[in-house]
């Protein structure tokens, strides 16, 4: 490829990029890194030179363990670039990767179903891999068939590091031919994994870990694992200190502690150091300021399993909650997802059903024994809840657009 | 009909047929009948267990594949089980891939194939592409119902033997894929592709499955506000895709 073509790629995506950001259609990055590809498809190659490449994947937390995974090697003073808006698939990584043509390492998240099209380009060292559950159905089709794909990459790059989730029976039947370090960051949901991905048969979960009485696939064993706010890594008990909320966060901040101090050598102080500093994650836990004064903090939740940690860590208190739910693409057009959530964890809680398919919420909530009052518009939602401070638990198109002006 | 004390909702191997909120269909129909001050209890049959001829409901739901054939194996050797229930008045409410196996047979692509239950006189091959959006069903008149909403994403295309009637016509999306109809209807038997879930969408459809267990005179109308908002809701949505013309097409062609 000619030095002039990728110039001409990079400023044609930039503009585009500008232009996205300026009438408010997207954070821009997308936009701009698919122009770059369409001028010149290589870009990916071309963006990320010499840098050292980790790829993060996972249905729930890859932006979250991405972030967490690049301030950590920040903190020991590592310059690194990453696609922090989440920006996941590879139009929106070369356009990250052209955003910093200097720093030496490259902390990537990568969409499920693009980290097989990208662990070549990019000449990934080391894949994180954390979770796969249901998301957005019609889009994705079965999680089934992407652990499959991700298998294919491991099996097939026998250098490729991996550093992956040992509770979860698709990673693990994903990672086994690489060879992984495991952690074990246990299971809370495991509502769509009932069967072994390997032969089908009914998997037991009764040891609190899984295990397939056919054909004797089961949990890897490993001295790496999350207990409580401890990481143990080996001999090693890690307290993590972190200012993100709720359970799944625990869950996202092991597998980056995990990666930064097994795979690139971190000592663990400045690890934890840098973990512990990040109270933002794109938008995720900001908070926006009510017409009245008041604040409402906005929570990202795609999918069954992210939505039930959310309301675990909700449930009993006190102040407004308002779910926002679309069904565009990004949020998956089905919302009957809605029913595999235990909203009646919220009952005696002041809810709102909320975003363009309130109604499907209002419903859910009405046969679960939840009260709501329906109100389309998340923040007049808010306005109309009682408490200090308002939670807006949010699909994934009501979530971008409640965020974009706080980035 | 002698009337069940408790009516026994029974959702059959949740964890392998639950791919689409399945769930809601079940919990719909018992918050129903306690509305209605009777009594009512979601029975989950675990995956790996045998179906017990005692409940008064039958749910099968959507799954993946794999989970289907285990399903498929599951619901086959219980099939004794559920004639006697079903002699005694029992209600099947099968949907998409449950719908699937209640008939004969399901073909993959492959040209695998997985047996069923064969209550009803129906098989399915794999299609060329899945049939994914909102879905609308004219119900077959005997039935008395209002217009059906739900939503469809399924690679199945069923054919209805000869002597088996439809759940309604397609006026939007593919239900069945084949002769523009949906599902099937038996003595107290539905099989439908719709989900959404289909029965929080559809009060109605919930209430003749319920009148076939409790009797008719014990279905009361409720508070269904808020449901029939989202019905609208979902109706109107699906005018994009062009089914008031062809209801419209189908008033004139009828007289």
């Amino acid at each position: 490829m000619t030095r002039s073509r990728a110039r001409l790629a990079l400023t044609a995506g930039r503009a585009a990029g500008w232009a996205s950001r300026v009438t408010g259609r997207g954070a821009g990055t997308q936009v701009s890194g698919r122009v770059m590809l369409g001028i010149e498809p290589k870009l990916l190659d071309e963006v990320v030179g010499e840098r050292r490449v980790a790829l993060v994947s996972a249905t729930n937390g890859k932006t979250t363990t991405t972030r967490l995974l690049a301030e950590a090697l920040r903190a020991a003073g590592t310059e690194v670039v990453t696609n922090h808006t989440g920006a996941n698939m590879p139009a929106g990584i070369a356009a990250a990767l052209a955003r910093d043509r200097t720093a030496k390492v490259a902390i990537i998240e990568v969409d499920e179903r693009w980290l097989p099209k990208v662990v070549d380009p990019l000449d990934a060292e080391l894949l994180v891999l954390g979770n796969l559950t249901r998301d957005q159905l019609d889009r994705f089709g079965e999680v089934r068939a992407i652990a499959e794909q991700w298998r294919e990459v491991c099996t097939t790059h026998p250098k490729l590091r991996v550093i992956a989730n040992a509770s979860d029976p698709h990673v693990v039947w994903a990672a086994e031919p690489a060879d992984p370090t495991w952690i074990a960051l246990g299971a809370p949901w495991r509502s769509d994994a009932a069967t072994c991905p390997r032969c089908a048969a009914l998997l037991d979960w009764s040891e609190d870990r899984f295990a397939c009485p056919s054909c004797g696939f089961a949990q890897p064993e490993t001295p790496h694992r999350l207990d409580g706010d401890v990481l143990v890594l080996g001999d090693e008990r890690i307290p993590l200190h972190l200012g993100l909320p709720g359970s799944w966060n625990r869950m996202n901040a092991a597998l980056a502690l995990a990666a930064a101090v097994v795979h690139f050598d971190v000592p663990i102080g400045r690890a934890v150091e840098g973990i512990a500093g990040v109270e933002v994650v794109s938008g995720r836990f900001s908070t926006r300021r009510l017409p009245d004064g008041r604040t409402a903090r906005v929570l990202l939740a795609k999918n069954p399993a992210g939505w039930t940690e959310v309301l675990r860590w909700l449930s009993g208190q006190q102040s407004g909650v308002v779910l926002a739910v679309n069904a565009h693409v990004a949020d998956g057009r089905d919302p009957s997802w809605l029913w595999d959530v235990p909203y009646e964890l919220l009952r005696g809680v002041p809810v709102a059903a909320s975003g363009e398919r309130a109604l499907d919420v209002a419903v859910r909530l009405d046969y679960g024994g939840v009260e709501c009052i329906i109100e389309e518009d998340p923040l007049l939602a808010a306005a109309r809840l009682p408490g200090d401070e308002v939670q807006i638990i949010a699909s994934y198109t009501q979530f971008t657009h409640l965020t974009r002006k706080s980035w | 009909m002698s009337r069940p004390s408790t009516v026994r909702v029974g959702l059959v191997y949740p964890e392998l047929l639950g791919t689409y909120g399945d769930r809601g269909n079940a919990v719909v129909l018992v918050e129903r009948c306690r509305r209605r001050g009777i009594d009512a209890e979601l029975v989950e049959v675990a995956a790996g267990t045998a179906i017990p001829d005692s409940l008064d409901v039958y749910l099968f739901g959507g799954g993946e594949d794999d989970p289907q054939v285990m399903a498929s194996a599951g619901m086959r050797a219980s099939r004794p089980a559920i004639d006697r229930a079903r002699a005694s008045g029992a209600v099947i409410f099968a949907v998409c891939a449950g719908f699937q196996l209640i008939g004969h047979s399901y073909e993959a692509r492959d040209g695998e194939r997985l047996d069923g239950l064969g209550l009803v006189d129906l098989t399915t091959r794999a299609g060329p592409f899945r049939l994914i959006g909102e879905v609308v069903v004219e119900p077959d008149p005997s039935l008395g119902l209002p217009t059906l909403t739900g939503f469809e994403n399924h690679g199945g295309r069923t054919t209805l033997g000869s002597g088996e009637r439809a759940l309604g016509r397609v006026l939007a999306g593919g239900g069945n894929g084949v002769d523009g109809v949906d599902g099937v209807l038996g003595d107290h038997l539905v099989g439908t592709y719709l989900h959404g879930p289909v029965l929080p969408r559809n009060a109605a459809l919930a209430d003749l499955l319920l009148g076939w267990v409790v009797g008719t005179e014990a279905i009361t109308p409720l508070d269904d506000r808020v449901q029939n908002q989202l019905r609208a809701a979902r109706l109107d949505a699906a005018t994009a895709t062009g089914w008031r013309a062809r209801l419209d097409e189908l008033r004139l062609n009828r007289g």
